[in-house]
């Protein structure tokens, strides 16, 4: 690495040295927080991902040392190499605030928007996304887009309606498995990811899939609707596999296993491996099949520092309020005015909702009266 | 009477085969640039001739072709770009279809001058019947020695391959097209690298529009500064137009770059004036993707002066208050012609040829189809054609490939310029169903407001 030069790049006024050949969003969050662009079709692990959201779009307002001529369009961050002496400009930037509320405006009008029954919610960066760059509310006014479901085997659970198409799923099967069998059907609002035809994906680690995606569009099946995120502890565990590294995060509650992720860092990516360096890419067997706490060697608590509802108490520098409620609230305790369940047409303990498919609405709630 | 050079012998009767082409002077190009020029002599009347690209975007060729990288051992292509899906454009597979030698002729001149042995034609997979003439063209030529292993002596070997598309609008953007001939999805590469550098099986490449090729051969055989001499400015040479709408005589014109707007509509020469004597309303002139003029700037420029056919001239007030020679596809309407039909036509065009790679074109495209229909339907407000403005401006230049761009250009320019066309449609919901035109009063030119 010593031979490579090291090129100054400015971000938001922040100057950092790094090799030649980083991404601008890669140096972006080398400097971290707010100044990381955000993104959610780049991969970092993945070859060939990025550019296709849109959301990580950056003003380049002075190219490199040499020319210091500024670029006219904005560009994707993520697939822009950094130029000596270029000055980047993120969210001081408006133009760059402005195309970044469009282009969650258009990721979010045939988004279901169903995260209440959505295994992502709690983890997922399109949730992240619109809450700190989306409006309030919607200007779209049509009916929403539908898709025909197809099954994809008995481990994963695709929502065609959530998808955003980044293509990290299908980088992942062509990168990560041996054969893929799903990719992209059609094109336009009308392309989905599906099987060409009516496949179930069966590979050893074609579960990683579910890792990749950033929204609720591939969900794992053995979790479905078993519990919520932020309800589940995650531990750092292993265990000898001698398909995959081993190294994967427990999702659980008690002595519970709920669910078997890879280890993923700040950026929601999956970290290397500590035993082999590589991506810690995990198996199917591990992910799916080893859901009892005795088949893991468990090292410790996960690490959640994203900004997302997991990482509740745990935003690093956060400390609890001195104040109590009461004390807050000049004296007064608050209380609950009603019982929901006396009022709700929704919230019925007797509705299993694993046993809906797809997205509960209040006509199912009316239905099973 | 303005000069040909494309289609002076398009009327010949069996041109389309070699030894008609070849006793009305065909192939004298590659005769002189194999035997007396190098390849660099053939760049630097490429260069000299000022010919820019004719797909649209108007970039220099000479330029172009001299960014192609040539790293040894590694081969170089040359890709015909055939796949003419621009609505209102049907320049390509007229000459194609009645001068095929011309493009042969076009490519191996240009392939020589690269240093390419392969050549690729990629047509879109609608023009069923023209892979057929070109065969039948390449198998002509080569049993005349200009195609194969060591063309006229020289040592320069050359082959073509013709290619069919899928029929997507999309594989005409150079980077999707280079992914369709790979056999892969047509979707657009982001860039850099360019294909000059990584194109073809990552190899250096050149995509340049059929026409384009076709223009090399008059400059060979005339020279580049003679070429140079036609035109105006950096508008240099003929270009093709493909005139459609409501106009006497539709058609593929030729035209040297110095006649204005107002003659080509006009003049019995070209289009033959407006059909059953109706009143020009507003025109298209390069293809469905640029930005719809009105009559009163169609005619005449923002400084009063007349507009002329030419890449300057068309684009003079920016987007404002002008428009781009495009690919040649000159769509006019008359004053019967609703705008918003109109836009909404091909709103729907765009999002349906959308490849769905990028967030703000595939859910943008979709989105402003249905606002559009809405307002088609008498159902809008007013609020929705600032709605429409607001999509469009998130559109432009935040996707990968120009498709976003050509999606979001039509609207834009309709609803600057025809705005209260758009209103009409709103505030007389009833009125805007039962006449299947808008509003009239644009026909007569008007005074331009500086």
């Amino acid at each position: 690495m010593s031979d490579t030069p090291l090129f100054k790049v400015t971000i938001d006024n922040i100057t950092i040295d790094v090799p030649a050949g980083t991404t601008v969003l890669e140096a972006a969050r080398k400097i971290g927080g707010e100044v990381a662009p955000p993104a959610m079709c780049f991969y970092s692990k993945l070859e060939g991902s990025g550019g296709k959201c849109r959301t990580c779009l950056v003003e380049v307002s002075k190219g490199s040392e040499k020319d210091p001529r500024p670029m006219p369009k904005l560009v994707a961050s993520c697939r822009t190499t950094v130029m000596d002496g270029m000055e980047v400009k993120n969210i001081t930037s408006d133009r760059v605030r402005d195309a970044r509320a469009g282009v969650v405006e258009f990721l979010l009008i045939n988004h279901p928007l169903d995260c209440p029954i959505c295994d992502q919610a709690g983890e997922c960066h399109l949730q992240d996304l619109g809450y700190e760059h989306g409006a309030q509310g919607t200007r779209y006014e049509f009916q929403r887009r539908t898709f025909k479901k197809h099954d994809l085997g008995p481990y994963i659970q695709l929502h065609m309606t959530r998808c955003i198409l980044c293509y990290r799923c299908v980088f992942t099967a062509d990168q990560v498995s041996e054969k893929r069998v799903h990719g992209i059907l059609d094109r336009g609002d009308h392309a989905e990811i599906a099987t060409y035809i009516e496949k179930s994906l069966d590979n050893d680690f074609i579960g990683n899939v579910i890792d990749v995606c950033p929204v609720g569009a591939l969900t794992d099946k053995t979790f479905r609707f078993k519990n919520r995120v932020w309800f589940t502890k995650p531990v750092f565990a292993h265990r000898n596999c001698d398909k995959c590294c081993g190294e994967a995060t427990l999702w659980m509650r008690g002595d519970e296993v709920f669910r078997v992720t890879a280890r993923k860092d700040e950026w929601g990516e999956i970290m290397d491996s500590e035993k082999t360096g590589k991506t810690g890419w995990i198996c199917n067997d591990c992910r799916f099949d080893k859901k009892e706490a005795g088949d893991w060697t468990i090292e410790g608590l996960a690490d959640i520092s994203r900004h997302s509802v997991i990482g509740q108490g745990k935003y690093p520098g956060l400390t609890m309020p001195k104040e109590t409620i009461s004390k807050v609230m000049d004296g007064r305790n608050p209380r609950l005015l009603m019982d929901i369940h006396e009022v709700s047409e929704v919230n019925r303990p007797e509705i299993e909702l694993s046993e809906i498919q797809g997205p509960a609405t209040s006509a199912v709630f009316k239905t099973k009266k | 009477m303005s000069k040909k050079l494309l289609l002076e012998k398009a009327h010949v009767e069996g041109i389309r085969f070699f030894d008609v082409y070849r006793r009305e002077g065909g192939y004298q190009s590659v005769d002189k640039a194999l035997k007396s020029m190098t390849p660099d002599e053939v760049l630097e009347e490429v260069k000299k001739s000022g010919l820019r690209g004719r797909g649209g975007a108007g970039f220099p060729t000479g330029m172009k072709w001299s960014f192609l990288a040539k790293p040894e051992g590694v081969p170089r292509y040359l890709v015909v770009n055939a796949d003419e899906s621009e609505p209102g454009t049907f320049k390509d597979r007229y000459l194609m279809e009645f001068l095929p030698h011309v493009l042969i002729e076009g490519i191996i001149t240009s392939c020589y001058c690269m240093g390419a042995n392969a050549s690729y034609i990629y047509i879109r997979g609608e023009y069923a019947w023209i892979p057929d003439i070109l065969e039948h063209a390449i198998e002509e030529a080569r049993a005349a020695g200009y195609l194969g292993k060591n063309i006229l002596g020289s040592g320069f070997n050359c082959e073509i391959y013709v290619q069919r598309g899928g029929g997507a609008y999309i594989c005409g953007e150079e980077t999707a097209l280079l992914e369709s001939l790979e056999g892969k999805r047509g979707n657009p590469r982001i860039k850099p690298p360019f294909p000059a550098v990584k194109g073809l099986w990552g190899c250096p490449t050149v995509v340049n529009n059929v026409e384009t090729i076709a223009a090399v051969v008059p400059i060979i055989n005339n020279g580049g500064d003679a070429y140079a001499s036609i035109g105006i400015g950096r508008s240099t040479g003929t270009k093709l137009i493909s005139a459609c709408g409501n106009i006497n005589k539709p058609g593929v014109y030729e035209i040297d770059m110095t006649i204005s707007v107002e003659e080509f509509i006009y003049s019995d020469e070209y289009c033959g004036g407006i059909a059953n004597g109706k009143r020009l309303k507003a025109c298209i002139p390069g293809g469905s993707s640029v930005p719809i003029l009105p009559a009163n700037l169609l005619l005449n420029t923002p400084t009063g002066e007349k507009r002329l056919m030419t890449y300057e001239s068309l684009s003079e007030g920016g987007f404002a208050k002008g428009s781009m020679l495009g690919s040649g596809g000159f769509i006019v309407l008359d004053e019967d012609q609703s705008v918003v039909q109109h836009t909404y036509t091909l709103a729907r065009f765009y999002r349906h040829e959308s490849c769905g790679q990028c967030s703000p074109c595939r859910e943008g495209t979709g989105w402003m189809e249905k606002i559009l229909l809405k307002i088609l339907k008498g159902k809008g407000t007013i609020q929705d054609i600032d709605l429409l403005w607001d999509i469009q401006r998130k559109i432009e230049g935040n996707t990968i490939c120009p498709l976003g761009d050509a999606a979001a250009w039509p609207v834009a320019a309709a609803i600057r310029h025809f705005r209260d066309e758009f209103e009409w449609y709103i505030l007389n919901p009833e009125e805007s169903q039962t006449r299947n035109y808008g509003l009239a009063h644009y026909a007569d030119p008007l005074e331009v407001v500086a």
